[in-house]
């Protein structure tokens, strides 16, 4: 009768967004369905599900009757190789597209993340410094809308300045602006060398790596209680310049040339069950961000040329979850940036202040009263509560 | 309120003089740089503070008049073009940077800061802003922003929009509101990308947060001529299909280098029926390896003649031409109109048959000068106002090219924006729910329509509209599937 009684089916037991059970999932496989999907269900709250990998982070959903699953909404659409772009169904995962022939989306994401999960949670990874993060590799993208309606913004092509740029404004919206079915992503060539230089290095190290004519693809640190401070450092290019390039950071760093990244490359820092933060800060704030972090006993991992980083704690006590985390946000903060809780041990979410002061915060409530006036889109899991 | 009343307003709460209503004053405010649309404003402000420009929208939205922010006036879409009833604030009275911090990679200005300013002052750091729109020793950073200003290194190093990470703006509210900062990735909406581009529609921008780019080790410029647009076209393909992403590719067909020829002298290859500008930059270990491969490639696609500048000023020299084309039309057409169309690149020998074939058959001529890299086109289509006809075969041709763009899969502009001049074209990229969408940020913003109205969308939506809600039982209610809801 509906598109609801095809598509939907009853959750089963792993059907929970962080320990809220959903009454129903639905996959879609095409914008279309999805729209009509989305306008069927348009008495029910909905949480979009992609890989998973970052479904149980954040606050939990105020309700959740539909999981709209986006893995039937795969597949490549379009690889134009001479014009360095492609358009893929939101649901297709990231392995295949970072392995696209002769080329990648240049996006650091667990490779069983979908497209649309990835734009969606704001993925980002080392190679961020070169080649920066979702906002800034995704061109164009379709949308249903919270009522229904399908729309798209941006293009095919790199360079476009017509209308708003609504892909930044879906690019870590986290769902809560309707479900992505369709991204156009801009690509970068396989590198023809890559190389790492690995160091044991103080993260003031860091300034003179980018005072250096380099231009490395990556610099990530590794910090933890007890321990000196490691540096990786990517560099990609041709044979010739990445040999190099690799030595001259190696001579600075008094570091090794590897052809393998080290271990804790790009995986968060905090082990199941325990503390994970976001924290972010200026790059001459990044050595007191790793004090902060490496003095409160957890560890911090992540881009030290860019100022985005990851902090983990081993499951403590609850109870001193949060103020804990009011000290790392006052580092923070004097480090102009922000710390953001992802995931925490049980019991310890309640009441506890995820995001810390936003700003912008007003204008981003009238913008989610306009797309979701009804707040059904992952009630309760955004920025004040959105 | 009347203008009259909102002006003795504005002159209490800033001082008289920064409050404009004599007609030849305002005159001077007539149009930006698509000079053909012209209207006078009701009264035009000269704040020098982020608090007056808040005070002066506040006083706007107070009264309901509508406001047009304008930084140097360089837009070639109508952007700033004023409102016959409104107020013109134009931001080039606060032209400070208020801090340099290349430890952090970032400069904070105002927004009447002069885009070339910016680089002057981080150079001797060993840092720029790479974001570099022709008009870069006049355009402003304020309208950069609003525009998202592009540029010929875009190609490699992208646009306003992934430059600039912070921003203080007046809401049309009157609200002084921080979106992003220096650090990276602020929690919530990413507002601030909505807001880079979006033309002056959501609010005035008081302060602005650069990133600064390390200045590459080495600059490397390869002039390469070749017989016609097709072996430019084909050579552009091989340099991108190689894995090289050069900092620039630029190419000028044979009328605009016969224009920039009697302009400026570049001294182009004689003969040439398209040159294309190929510049690399990065560390020299790269930069030299790649070179030999750009360079292999366009011989190997036809170039008859190529030029590496060997310093400085023969960089220059081969920037010249193609810096003052627009300008250089001027002397061998007394009127033209600019496009700003993108097509995905490999489309490009394509279109440009095409763009020939619509010009031929209206006897019009068309100059492209362009972006090759990006397939950013900018033809230039000639026309003398004083011949009866002209003009409006020249707009039949420009229409015609931006229907093309489309056909391909591209934009109707790459960096120009859609200002006043491209609102009627919208329709033709995007549907009514696609406009409407955009415009929902725009009612968030600006419910009242306030912020620059006309500009960008050819109908306003009306805001507060909320979609009708259903009621009696669910569908899966009624089928059984679920009891209650």
């Amino acid at each position: 009768m509906s598109v609801l009684d095809d598509l939907a089916v009853k959750a089963g037991d792993d059907d929970v967004v962080c320990g809220v059970p959903a009454r129903f999932v639905a996959a879609p496989a095409s914008t279309e369905e999805a729209a009509a999907l989305i306008a069927a269900a348009r008495d029910l709250t909905v949480v979009i599900r992609g890989g998973g990998t970052k479904l149980q982070q954040g606050p939990p959903p105020r309700d959740l009757d539909l999981i709209i699953d986006t893995r039937r909404l795969a597949g490549v659409v379009e690889h134009a190789a001479g014009d360095l772009i492609t358009v893929v169904r939101a649901g297709t995962p990231m392995a295949e597209l970072h392995a696209l022939p002769g080329q990648q989306l240049a996006l650091d994401a667990p490779p069983t993340a979908t497209a649309g999960g990835a734009v969606s949670a704001n993925a980002s990874g080392p190679r961020r410094l070169r080649y920066g993060t979702a906002r800034d590799l995704l061109i164009g993208v379709t949308v249903v809308r919270p009522d229904g309606r399908i729309a798209r913004a941006g293009g095919k092509v790199v360079k476009n300045v017509a209308g708003y740029d609504l892909g930044k404004l879906y690019t870590g919206a986290q769902g809560t602006l309707g479900l992505i079915t369709e991204c156009v992503f801009r690509l970068h060539p396989v590198p023809l060398a890559t190389a790492f230089v690995r160091a044991t290095a103080p993260p003031t190290a860091v300034a003179r790596i980018l005072a250096a004519q380099l231009a490395p693809s990556a610099v990530e640190i590794n910090a933890g209680p007890g321990a000196s401070p490691e540096l990786a450092v990517l560099v990609e290019g041709t044979e010739e310049g990445v040999r190099d390039r690799a030595a001259t950071l190696a001579r600075l760093l008094d570091g090794e040339v590897t052809d393998l990244p080290p271990s804790w490359w790009d995986t968060p820092p905090w082990p199941p069950g325990g503390l994970g933060l976001k924290l972010t800060g200026v790059l001459s704030a990044v050595p007191a961000l790793v004090e902060a972090v490496t003095a409160a006993g957890g560890t911090i991992r992540g881009s030290a040329a860019t100022g985005a980083l990851h902090a983990g704690f081993p499951s403590g006590a609850p109870t001193g979850t949060p103020g804990l985390v009011d000290g790392l946000r006052a580092a923070a903060t004097r480090a102009e940036g922000h710390a953001v809780v992802l995931t925490a041990p049980d019991g310890a979410l309640d009441g506890l202040d995820m995001w810390g002061p936003v700003p912008g915060l007003e204008l981003m409530r009238r913008v989610k009263d306009q797309f979701d006036p009804d707040h059904r889109f992952a009630p309760g899991r955004f920025v004040g509560g959105i | 309120m009347s203008i009259d009343a909102l002006a003795v307003r504005l002159r209490a709460e800033m001082t008289p003089d920064q409050v404009l209503t004599d007609r030849q004053q305002l005159r001077t405010y007539e149009c930006d740089g698509l000079a053909h649309y012209r209207v006078v404003p009701a009264l035009v402000a000269l704040p020098h503070t982020a608090a007056e420009v808040a005070a002066v929208v506040r006083a706007c939205a107070g009264v309901g008049v509508p406001f047009v922010a304008r930084g140097s006036g360089t837009g070639l879409s109508g952007g700033a073009l004023p409102h016959a009833e409104g107020v013109l604030i134009v931001t080039s009275q606060l032209r400070e940077v208020l801090s340099l911090r290349p430890a952090d990679e970032r400069a904070v200005v105002q927004p009447g800061v002069i885009n070339l300013q910016v680089s002057t002052v981080s150079k001797e750091h060993g840092y720029y802003y790479a974001p570099d729109p022709s008009s870069q020793q006049i355009c402003s950073i304020g309208g950069n922003v609003a525009e998202n200003a592009g540029g010929a290194h875009c190609l490699k190093y992208g646009f306003t929009t992934n430059h600039v990470t912070g921003l203080e703006v007046v809401t049309p509210d009157g609200d002084l509101v921080r979106l992003g900062g220096a650090a990276p990735d602020t929690p919530g909406y990413d507002l601030l990308g909505a807001f880079v581009g979006s033309e002056g529609t959501l609010g005035v921008a008081t302060e602005v947060t650069v990133r600064l780019t390390r200045l590459p080790e080495t600059v490397r410029t390869l002039l390469a001529a070749f017989h016609g647009t097709d072996q430019a076209g084909a050579a552009t393909s091989a340099i991108i299909a190689a894995g090289v992403v050069p900092a620039a590719i630029e190419m000028m067909d044979a009328l605009s280098i016969e224009a920039a020829e009697a302009a400026v002298h570049c001294g182009y290859p004689a003969g040439a029926g398209a040159v294309l500008i190929v510049e690399l930059d990065g560390p020299s270990a790269e930069v030299a390896a790649q070179f030999e491969e750009v360079s292999r490639l366009c011989d190997a696609n036809g170039a008859f003649e190529t030029r590496v500048a060997a310093d400085d000023d023969e960089r220059q020299l081969i920037w010249r031409g193609r810096k003052s084309a627009f300008a250089a039309v001027g002397r061998i057409s007394p009127d033209y109109i600019v496009q700003d169309g993108v097509i995905p690149r490999t489309a490009l020998p394509e279109v440009l048959r095409r763009i020939d074939e619509v010009a031929s058959s209206h006897g019009v001529r068309v100059a492209n000068v362009f972006h090759a890299g990006d397939g950013n086109l900018h033809p230039l289509v000639l026309f003398d106002a004083q011949v009866a006809g002209e003009e409006e075969r020249a707009e039949t041709v420009s229409g015609a090219i931006i229907d093309l763009c489309i056909e391909y899969g591209g934009s109707i502009t790459g960096e120009h924006g859609v200002g006043v001049e491209k609102a009627h074209y919208m329709p033709r990229m995007f549907t009514d729910t696609d406009l409407d969408t955009m415009q929902l940020v725009r009612c968030a913003f600006d419910p009242g329509g306030l912020a620059n109205p006309g500009k960008i969308f050819p109908t306003p939506r009306l805001c507060g509209e909320r979609p009708g809600r259903r009621t009696g039982p669910h569908p899966l209610q009624e089928s059984g599937v679920a009891e209650i809801f």
